[in-house]
């Protein structure tokens, strides 16, 4: 069976060893966990974890179900064939200097991307996108000497109707949803 | 009205029904060990080991189908109970652990006996609990016993420091659980249900593996309906055991890697497979890869995880094993397999499982079968693991729902006695027959004196060889026999047991067994009889590890036995 990458996402009650729970039983069930995010949703009582993994279908599938039965597991789906927005951010730390500067800024500007510090020897590049725009924008860079590298790994939502996650039993939360603007300056399909 | 966690915690205990603890008090436990005097309706037993609390546990929870509590100290006395809490989650018995722990302000400070133990038994508890807050408390309790008894059970433990006991709070014990993430699926989708009724109705050479499911949903009058409307016939996994009357007409053994030969061999043939509260186990299946190459398989299981995870399955029903076969049952279309049964029974007559030899030397075999004729199978059978335990499972033949107490998943050497006492303290009227082996059975065997402290009737036979008699057979077969520190030098059992109080008997004649049976229980008290076995009897058949099913070495014919050992 061929090895793919699926993002699983999980709504987890928010509760103290519940991040423990999750990536213990990864590591249990002889499974890598490629990126794993996790924050706070709509609802005040649970968050939201964004779990890429590598594995053919049926191995993921057992992980789901294993992942299910993690009591505070609310709900967990897997979002691969959903065609969902998938995005993650990365600070990247390259090398510049006078010569190269404005260059980088120029590639930056290509990805959209943002310059967020300057330093005299570097800059601190901000780059949100999905996982193929990071690469390409990290592998732009290298030729100028990446000194550090933060990535947050992939959040991902489906697109349209109220979503695979929706849970009945937990009320509507009072606040308003707070607008996404980073998902708007960044085309879809970019 | 206010009350200290300790408090809380035992009216937590009276309301979900418990009536006995087995435990091990200390330090951080003492305040609620300081309590037990105001609830005299909850029994404890004070056990030896704290691992024998939580087979105790265990081994009630199987022979009541209620949860068992075990209680530990911090430290020491929790990490004591792990062995016993894997055991119980690997074979889904409800167990609620209880573990002291240090004071909240030392959690993190590597305290006098502190130890992580919900760190420590995450992977292995269905669920588990550090308490931080006595307000939290009434609620925890009340979710565990939910948690541990509801869907697949298992295992939940709460851990509670010493200052969250002595705590007071205004106590409520709420009404219900609010689980958002727990929601078992106890009735299977009837179009699933629609699915398996045709591919069981088409079936040519159907056959059922029941297995332990059966015995916790309490469905054996649901398989029988099953079975005999559909004449298909009922194998077992080991666990399974107890499911469905072994001499039932339809009763065709049970599979794996010391089933009946004939059993594999059905499985092996067959074309459709209701697989019935089972999991696949890879002693069950052998090799996966020729596992029933033809047949197509109905999965029923309460666990949706369990399905798809070791075998194809073609029709999967997620749902308590009761409620889907009284749907399914309705669905079925009396059948009648004539040609397959002719079969199965040709595979019977040509591969023999439980035949014993003729000898002059006492067979663990023959030692097995003469307790069930004494008892005419009226009993409930605990057993070690190992040897003891595959002969007790071929031959002691279990008619009744639910006879066989056994480690299955875990294999647990040790099991045998700690679950006897709780098998025989859920079950006071039954006969308990605790089948050890001499080297499980000196892993435990510090229960003797919980046993003479509570007065348990427990009858102990140890099938005593000398060795650790599975891994020498191992050794034998597949190392070249070479017996590598498995040669067991053993204490005198019949001291032994003497010393503790239970009166002994050592058995070294064949004529010896059944009055030495009849003797233990004619006698009003736990007894023990140390049989002294033929060293080198092997278990047969045995599929070799990694072979498939139909791979298995069967028993050799008389005059090869001579040569064997």
């Amino acid at each position: 069976m061929a090895v793919t990458k699926h993002t699983l996402v999980a709504l987890v009650e928010d509760r103290p060893g519940v991040l423990n729970r999750v990536s213990s039983l990864f590591r249990r069930r002889n499974f890598n966990i490629e990126s794993i995010a996790v924050g706070h949703t709509e609802q005040p009582n649970l968050s939201r974890m964004t779990i890429v993994v590598e594995g053919n279908d049926a191995k993921v599938e057992q992980v789901r179900k294993q992942l299910d039965k993690v009591i505070e597991v609310v709900k967990i789906v897997d979002i691969t064939n959903d065609n969902p927005v998938a995005r993650e951010l990365a600070l990247i730390k390259v090398k510049a200097t006078a010569s190269t500067r404005s260059e980088i800024i120029q590639i930056v500007d290509i990805f959209r991307a943002n310059i967020v510090d300057v330093s005299p020897d570097s800059l601190i590049v901000e780059v949100t996108g999905d996982e193929e725009k990071v690469n390409s924008l990290m592998d732009l860079l290298r030729g100028f000497g990446i000194r550090e590298i933060a990535r947050t790994g992939s959040i991902a939502l489906t697109r349209g109707g109220a979503g695979p996650l929706q849970v009945e039993e937990v009320k509507a939360p009072k606040q308003l949803p707070k607008p996404s603007i980073r998902e708007a300056e960044t085309p879809p399909d970019w | 009205m206010k009350k200290t966690g300790a408090q809380i915690l035992c009216e937590g205990l009276v309301r979900e029904g418990v009536e006995v603890i087995f435990g091990f008090p200390g330090g951080a436990v003492l305040p609620l060990y300081d309590t037990f005097p105001q609830y005299p309706q909850l029994r404890h037993i004070l056990v030896r080991h704290e691992q024998g609390a939580a087979h105790a546990a265990d081994g009630y929870a199987r022979a009541t189908g209620r949860a068992g509590v075990c209680l530990a100290t911090s430290g020491p006395g929790a990490t004591n109970l792990v062995t016993g809490i894997a055991n119980a989650n690997l074979d889904s018995s409800p167990v609620v652990a209880i573990t002291g722990q240090v004071a909240t302000p030392f959690i993190g400070k590597d305290a006098f006996q502190e130890i992580d133990i919900t760190g420590i038994t995450l992977p292995i508890t269905k669920h588990n609990y550090l308490v931080l807050d006595v307000k939290d408390l009434a609620r925890v309790v009340k979710e565990a016993f939910h948690i541990a008894q509801t869907g697949r059970p298992g295992p939940v433990l709460i851990d509670i420091p010493r200052d969250i006991l002595q705590q007071e709070v205004a106590f409520a014990y709420p009404e219900n659980v609010d689980l958002p993430g727990y929601k078992p699926k106890f009735f299977g989708h009837p179009a699933q249900i629609k699915k398996a009724a045709e591919v069981i109705n088409s079936a040519e050479r159907p056959i059922i593996i029941a297995g332990r499911g059966v015995i916790i949903s309490g469905a054996f009058a649901e398989l029988r309906e099953l079975a005999e409307k559909a004449q298909i016939p009922v194998i077992t996994t080991f666990l399974g055991i107890g499911c469905f009357p072994e001499t039932h007409v339809l009763s065709f053994g049970w599979l794996g890697m010391h089933g009946m030969a004939y059993a594999n061999k059905a499985v092996h043939n067959s074309d459709v497979i209701v697989a019935i509260g089972m999991r696949f186990d890879d002693r069950a299946t052998g090799m996966v890869s020729a596992f029933a190459p033809q047949a197509r398989i109905v999965h029923i299981d309460i666990d949706p995880a369990e399905i798809g995870k070791n075998v194809r399955v073609n029709v999967p029903i997620v749902g308590d094993v009761k409620n889907v076969l009284q749907a399914l049952n309705q669905q079925i279309i009396p059948g009648e397999h004539m040609e397959w049964f002719n079969q199965l029974d040709k595979w019977r007559q040509e591969h023999p499982a439980l035949v014993i030899r003729d000898s002059e030397a006492v067979l663990p075999q023959y030692v097995i079968r003469q307790i069930y004729e004494v008892t005419k199978g009226d009993a409930t059978i605990v057993t070690g693991v190992g040897q003891n335990q595959m002969w007790a499972g071929q031959f002691f033949f279990y008619d009744k729902p639910n006879s066989l107490i056994s480690s299955g998943g875990l294999g647990t050497m040790g099991f045998e006695l700690p679950a006897a006492i709780g098998a025989k303290v859920g079950r006071p009227e039954e006969t308990v027959w605790c089948i050890a082996g001499d080297g499980g059975f000196q892993m435990t065997m510090q229960e003797l004196a919980t046993i003479v402290q509570e007065n348990l009737a427990i009858k102990i036979a140890i099938i005593n060889n000398g060795y650790l008699g599975m891994v020498r057979q191992w050794q034998q077969l597949f190392y070249g026999h070479r017996y590598v520190h498995t040669q067991l030098w053993g204490p005198d059992f019949v001291k032994i047991a003497e010393a503790y109080g239970i009166p002994a008997l050592r058995v070294k004649d064949k004529v010896e067994v059944t009055p030495s049976i009849e003797k233990a229980i004619e006698h009003n008290g736990p007894f023990l009889i140390d049989f002294v076995v033929e060293p080198e009897e092997n278990v047969f058949p045995i599929v070799p590890p990694g072979a498939s099913l139909i791979q298995a070495i069967e028993i050799p014919k008389p005059e090869k036995v001579t040569g064997l050992g």
